[in-house]
């Protein structure tokens, strides 16, 4: 008979690395941690090179011949032409003070998943082609060939990184990892290897204006079911425009908010608060994507796709732009979109009509989140809100990474959220603010096929809202950002049931007390409202 | 639910003589006596035992990580292990600490572990507590062996919860996976529902219908 396995035994796993070290361990590929291989189409529709089909098990990638060359080429040019590529490819000291602080990392355990190493595979490379002691002495000074097995633990584990840059702040130096990430994959993506849940948004934003590819038939009747459920919920009817010329505000929002719940609770928002205080505005069926996943690509692809915002701000002659709840959305913007495409000299600064606010801070890119424009609106007094309608919620303010470590948004979420809410609590310290935990899906990773990666990921932050819980009965996590809005639902759902998730606008339009509306008995889910339950049988 | 019923190891206790059941009594609170004072040591064994399951940068991390938010798997761990072997000498109702289990479950059920890996921690406590309670200088002599037969049928049932655990995470997932399927296309589905609807109802001619919304 056979001998039995003890438990000991059973669970016995030898995780010990090899005493080769980890730079000729070859990377494991496992299901549920990473995204399925890009499709030729999505690829050839935006003229990325090398597009191909290929699979990401398969020992053949299908590789150009020459892909030794083309990663080697794009190295020097990259290092060349951003001095901080090259700062970071040196000055590492490894004090590990970055190691703990990945949500990856602390999810998976992997060691790889620490930011230093992470940079370190692709550091290890620049030593040993881009610097003399690597070139003339090979691993003794860190060095390592780049191979095939290199390229794709390359592959793995930049897109187990979600360029939330949590590490960064914790850097005594400042290497970004997130830029290493980003170089990783533009990289990457010369040689075709790039993931569908990415390349087929850009594509689709490409061709259609925005990443869940609707063309403008679908948005507008899309708005027509919003515009129908607000109607039910506050007797209010909406009438928002399209491509209208010569209104003063274009407004961008993220195009999931117009597609998928709880996105469309705070897209309904919108709408309710800039029919309230009667804006002059515009949504765009071509401007129509807020997020750019081409930024999860390549510089050059993000540019692109980016351009398309002023492009449709000049069609429409309006004066200003207002972008939507979006995280990345905000980083764009605020980081790169003035540089890309900027400056946008045929727009004003934006000044708020209602309350006469000059936002200075978008001087150059004359472009705001509407966090900042709400937020603008209440310390002014201009809405009547009756923040009792949410009393059904208890809420707590998740940072989104790009808001908050992105050049802050830290203050105005919340000060929206205080004034339409009654109950809302904060997490705690290490986790909100700069040092927010990403959702674990950012950068493009919110896939289906990598749900382990993204629930290992998301487990500091679903860890902390679950003390909240606790401590607090929280049940609401409020959020400015629609990958956010798509993640975190299954994170909670997990991790911690009974908490929801939505948009700070869903919370506003609760609350937004509108000129000629009916007595409310319904939420924006067109949940009856618990204090007004019954009412109708008085 | 397994922890919802009565626990297993008081129906299978013999029947036993007033008197006797006293004495197992009284022995039952001289073992879990013995454990609560070898609590430290216990727990430093079983952590070691499942920090040995993950690679060695991250079992080290693990074992450190004592901040609730800063190291929130190693807390999680520390404090699900400190809690069944609390509730397991309190003698306290398994509904009290399944929770604890889950909350370790639930983590090992998203790593890289084989169901069987995942689980197995919890048989690692038999031989701790077996070892432990044996392995004692107190005045009080060592525990009887059928005080501690009763306390590894506990284990025994928290095993058993732990099966139930970890389908119940795994199922989650998969479900968690058809949902975002589902909800990707939830308002499609919804909108030609509707026109159906209105299709049936005479209002619609087709799903073109001109709306004074493109201005």
């Amino acid at each position: 008979m056979a001998k039995k396995p003890t438990p000991e035994e059973l669970s016995k796993i030898n995780y010990s690395l090899p005493y080769t070290g980890w730079m000729y361990n070859p990377v494991e590929f496992k299901d549920g941690m990473f995204c399925n291989a890009s499709k030729p189409e999505s690829l050839n529709t935006v003229d990325f090179p090398n597009a191909r089909k290929w699979s990401v098990k398969d020992e053949d990638w299908n590789l150009p011949e020459n892909w030794k060359e083309i990663v080697l080429e794009a190295m020097k040019e990259r290092l060349e032409k951003y001095r901080s590529f090259r700062l970071f490819m040196d000055i590492c000291v490894r004090c590990g003070a970055c190691a703990d602080k990945c949500h990856f990392f602390l999810g998976t355990g992997d060691p790889k998943n620490m930011p230093v190493l992470r940079a370190e595979l692709i550091r290890s490379v620049y030593r040993r082609y881009f610097t003399k002691s690597g070139q003339m002495l090979g691993n003794l000074a860190g060095g390592r060939e780049l191979t095939l097995d290199v390229l794709k633990e390359w592959w793995y584990y930049f897109y187990q990184c979600s360029e939330c840059r949590r590490c960064s702040v914790f850097c005594p130096y400042g290497i970004d990892q997130a830029e290493i990430t980003m170089i990783g994959r533009e990289i990457l993506n010369l040689l075709g290897l790039n993931i569908e849940w990415i390349a087929g948004p850009v594509a689709n934003c490409f061709m259609k204006g925005n990443h869940l590819g609707l063309e403008p038939h679908t948005i507008k009747s899309n708005f027509e079911f919003m515009i129908d459920d607000i109607e039910e919920i506050t007797g209010v009817k909406v009438d928002p425009s399209f491509n209208r010329k010569g209104a003063e505000v274009l407004f961008v929002a993220p195009s999931g908010d117009m597609f998928g719940d709880p996105g469309t609770y705070t897209c309904m928002g919108y709408m309710m608060l800039f029919h309230e205080i009667g804006l002059d505005y515009t949504w765009s069926t071509y401007a129509s994507e807020g997020g750019n996943f081409g930024f999860f690509t390549s510089n050059e692809m993000a540019k692109r796709l980016n351009s398309k915002i002023y492009a449709e701000a000049q069609r429409l002659g309006v004066k200003w732009i207002i972008g939507g709840e979006c995280g990345h959305m905000w980083r764009v913007m605020h980081q790169y979109m003035d540089t890309w495409n900027g400056p946008a000299d045929f727009l004003e600064v934006p000044v708020s009509p209602i309350t006469g606010t000059k936002f200075e801070n978008a001087g150059s890119t004359k472009m705001i989140h509407i966090a900042e424009f709400t937020a603008d609106l209440i310390k002014h007094g201009k809405l009547n809100l009756d923040p009792s309608r949410n009393d059904h919620l208890k809420v707590t303010f998740h940072d989104s990474c790009n808001t908050s470590r992105g050049m802050g948004i830290l203050d105005e979420p919340r000060y929206v959220i205080k004034n339409v809410c009654n109950n809302f609590h904060e997490m705690p310290e290490d986790t909100i603010r700069e040092k927010t935990f990403c959702c674990g899906s950012g950068s493009g990773l919110n896939a289906s096929e990598n749900m382990e990666l993204r629930l290992r990921g998301g487990f500091p932050r679903a860890n902390a809202v679950k003390h909240v819980q606790q401590h607090h009965g929280v049940n609401m996590l409020a959020n400015i950002c629609a990958i956010d809005r798509a993640a975190l639902p299954p994170l909670m759902n997990y991790w911690v049931p009974g908490v929801d998730v939505a948009g700070m606008h869903e919370l506003v339009a609760n609350a937004l007390v509108m000129k000629g509306e009916k007595e409310r008995t319904q939420d924006m889910r067109l949940e009856d409202l618990p204090e007004k339950e019954g009412a109708e049988d008085v | 639910m397994l922890w919802s019923r009565q626990a297993p190891e008081a129906q299978e206790l013999p029947e036993a003589e007033m008197k006797t059941k006293m004495n197992g009594d009284d022995m039952a609170t001289k073992l879990n006596d013995i454990l609560r004072k070898k609590k430290p040591a216990i727990l430093k064994r079983w952590l070691d035992a499942i920090s040995a399951t993950y690679s060695g940068e991250a079992a080290a991390f693990l074992k450190g990580q004592k901040n609730q938010f800063t190291g929130p798997m190693g807390y999680t761990i520390q404090e699900g292990l400190e809690g069944l072997v609390d509730g397991l000498i309190d003698e306290a109702p398994f509904e009290e600490i399944a929770p604890y289990l889950e909350s370790i479950i639930k983590i090992r059920a998203v790593q890289d572990f084989s169901p069987s890996q995942a689980v197995a921690f919890i048989f690692h406590l038999k031989k701790i507590i077996s070892e432990e309670s044996q392995n004692t200088s107190d005045a009080q002599g060592v525990a009887d062996a059928a005080a501690l037969t009763a306390f590894e049928l506990k284990i025994d049932t928290l095993a058993l919860i732990s099966f139930d655990l970890y389908m119940e995470a795994r199922d989650k997932i998969y479900q968690l996976k058809s949902n975002e399927s589902r909800d990707m296309v939830f308002r499609l589905l919804q909108k030609e529902r509707r026109l159906l609807e209105m299709q049936e109802q005479g209002l619609e001619q087709g799903p073109n219908t001109e709306t004074p919304i493109l201005k």
